[in-house]
């Protein structure tokens, strides 16, 4: 079934679209990533323009996060104090990353920085992952004893302005969740994602946050940038295509109920190494785009730009 | 995924491609009018540069011509719209001698547009060179009734602007690179894959040199606005007539309402489009809990 969206001006499937919505959705049930760095790749490849997807995809992570994090209310896996401090990061944060977007576009090279700002964070975000989650993996295996220590010290804890969050069970200064949030506002203003990927392993290594409540955590932070973005992009650049977003949406909540369903069910270490290969496996192909002879070398952008 | 792609627009757009594999560009060196820098320049098509003098038109041929439809709404579920082009040869005397042809063109409003030039630098693949063009239709469609290059003299093609690569306009300031035709080869060349370029030749059917009709399909991705048709009568490759009609190409129903408040109401419709994703992320979270519960 054909459909006609009205702002991005191009017609469409809209069973397409519903299911990349749901594929999308399960992916931000299962690891609390909204899966922006999914769903704008996506729409490029089925010709939405650039900046309509961007925006679009923004709308649809809100989506998409508020079902999951409902979802994660219910189990009590949401820290609400971490995640208004990594909140108010990611706003101030999304704010000056917005400014860096404007300053790459006026030099012209917006696509290249944010193809190997992908590159750089998902391959290393993802290769960590792998690394740790193996070794937690085998470790649990073939070890009775050696558990690892719940609660390390570290530089984090040496940082003024300590809060206790309950919920994560950590008393740590402000400052660090703060930077998070800020550099996670940053990054998903630029790459025009929800950031969750970026945030999820940010959360676990720098700030040892236990993984139960990260994935909560995160997608409450994710629901407020997003929304914020949203409305940005609306105003300012009318780039929301609100047709596109509910076709998308009707895919992702019920995607991402299922796969909050499925996170429960498969266990943490498992969970990370799935989310680990998925991480390398978009950062490949964007590797590839970069290293391999593009199938045109020329290219048509349309307006002024 | 993206080669699979790219294969269905070719195969979406294959009978339009059919006619010229390869370079299918038509040589345009030496008739485009250059200004004193010596780059092209292109002015508006619709502006023929000289009008038709009095003299030239003395065959005393007419194109009368009509269109299926003057207006085409755009709804949600619209999928393209065909328009039939049809008309006559009127003529007070005797026919002339030579070759009678038909040349029918449906063009959209312009846009500006940059196109960019990869190159391989420090081993990844990167934007280096761009042209931009001031103005350049976003659909353009030539149907004719013969091979292109042999029915329209290419100076013909130059006043009226008719084929494919006089279709771009004014590059917008002067360019950076040393070669611009590259790059407005690649601009057709892109737009012929996905359709918004199309050169139909040999299919506008003429009957006994007087009766002629032709089909052409708006594609689904269409952008508003009035959309311009021209009717070229030729003979012996001169254009002897031009017929030019409007099709009116509109947003309707909800499609209209919701591009207004995007436009005119921002804030609100931003503020709309996030109660939808919401209540929708709210109420299917609530359907799947009493889902579960029974």
């Amino acid at each position: 079934m054909q459909i006609y969206l009205p702002i991005a001006e191009v017609s469409v499937n809209a069973f397409t679209l519903t299911g990349l919505g749901g594929l999308v959705g399960v992916m931000s049930g299962l690891f609390g990533v909204g899966g922006g760095f999914l769903i704008t790749p996506l729409l490029f490849f089925i010709g939405i323009p650039p900046a309509i997807a961007v925006a679009t995809g923004s709308n649809q992570v809100v989506a998409s996060s508020v079902s999951g994090v409902l979802a994660h209310m219910k189990r009590k896996t949401v820290d609400f104090r971490m995640g208004g401090v990594l909140l108010v990061g990611g706003l101030v944060g999304s704010g000056l990353g917005v400014l860096v977007f404007t300053i790459l576009q006026r030099i012209g090279q917006v696509e290249l920085v944010v193809q190997l700002c992908y590159v750089v964070f998902l391959g290393l975000i993802g290769g960590m992952m792998l690394q740790e989650s193996v070794r937690a993996l085998s470790r649990s295996r073939n070890a009775t004893g050696g558990r690892r220590r719940s609660h390390q010290h570290s530089w984090i804890h040496r940082w003024p302005f300590k809060v206790k969050f309950r919920t994560s069970g950590l008393y740590i200064s402000v400052i660090p969740p703060l930077l998070v949030g800020v550099a996670v506002g940053v990054l998903a203003a630029i790459m025009g994602v929800g950031g969750g990927f970026i945030m999820v392993p940010a959360m676990i290594y720098l700030l040892g946050m236990p993984t139960k409540v990260v994935v909560g955590t995160s997608l409450f932070q994710i629901t407020f940038v997003t929304a914020f973005t949203t409305l940005m992009h609306a105003v300012n650049y009318n780039t929301v295509d609100v047709m596109l977003a509910v076709l998308l949406i009707v895919g992702g909540v019920i995607g991402a109920q299922i796969g909050t369903t499925l996170g429960a069910r498969l266990r943490a270490e498992q969970l990370r190494i799935l989310l680990a290969l998925l991480v390398l496996a978009v950062c490949g192909k964007l590797a590839l785009d970069l290293f391999l002879t593009p199938d045109d070398l020329f290219s048509i952008a349309t307006g002024a730009g | 995924m993206r080669a699979l792609i790219v294969a269905l627009a070719i195969l979406a757009g294959g009978p339009a491609l059919g006619q010229g594999a390869g370079s299918t560009v038509p040589e345009t060196g030496g008739i485009l009018p250059t200004d004193e820098m010596g780059w092209p320049l292109f002015p508006d098509p619709g502006q023929p540069r000289s009008p038709i003098e009095a003299e030239e038109r003395a065959m005393g041929e007419q194109v009368v011509a009509g269109l299926s439809n003057a207006s085409v709404s755009i709804t949600t579920s619209f999928d393209g719209s065909e328009i039939l082009i049809y008309g006559a040869v009127k003529r007070e005397e005797p026919m002339p001698e030579g070759d009678l042809d038909v040349i029918v063109t449906i063009e959209a409003p312009s846009q500006p547009a940059t196109i960019w030039q990869k190159q391989r630098r420090f081993g990844i693949w990167v934007n280096t060179e761009s042209v931009r063009i001031g103005a350049a239709p976003s659909f353009y469609a030539v149907a004719t009734s013969g091979p292109l290059d042999e029915i329209l003299d290419p100076a013909w093609d130059s006043r009226f602007r008719i084929s494919l690569p006089q279709a771009l306009r004014a590059f917008a300031g002067t360019p950076d690179v040393v070669d611009t035709r590259p790059f407005t080869e690649a601009m057709i060349r892109l737009r012929r894959q996905n359709g918004h370029y199309r050169l139909q030749e040999s299919s506008v059917t003429l009957v006994e040199d007087t009766l002629f009709r032709t089909d052409i399909r708006l594609p689904a991705n269409l952008i508003e606005g009035d959309y311009k048709t021209r009717i070229f009568l030729l003979r012996d490759g001169r254009v002897i007539d031009v017929y030019r009609a409007g099709i009116e190409v509109r947003k309707v129903g909800v499609e209209r309402w919701l591009y207004n408040l995007a436009f005119e109401q921002p804030l609100l419709y931003g503020l709309m489009s996030l109660a939808v994703a919401v209540a929708a992320g709210w109420g299917a979270s609530a359907a799947f809990r009493r889902l579960r519960r029974s």
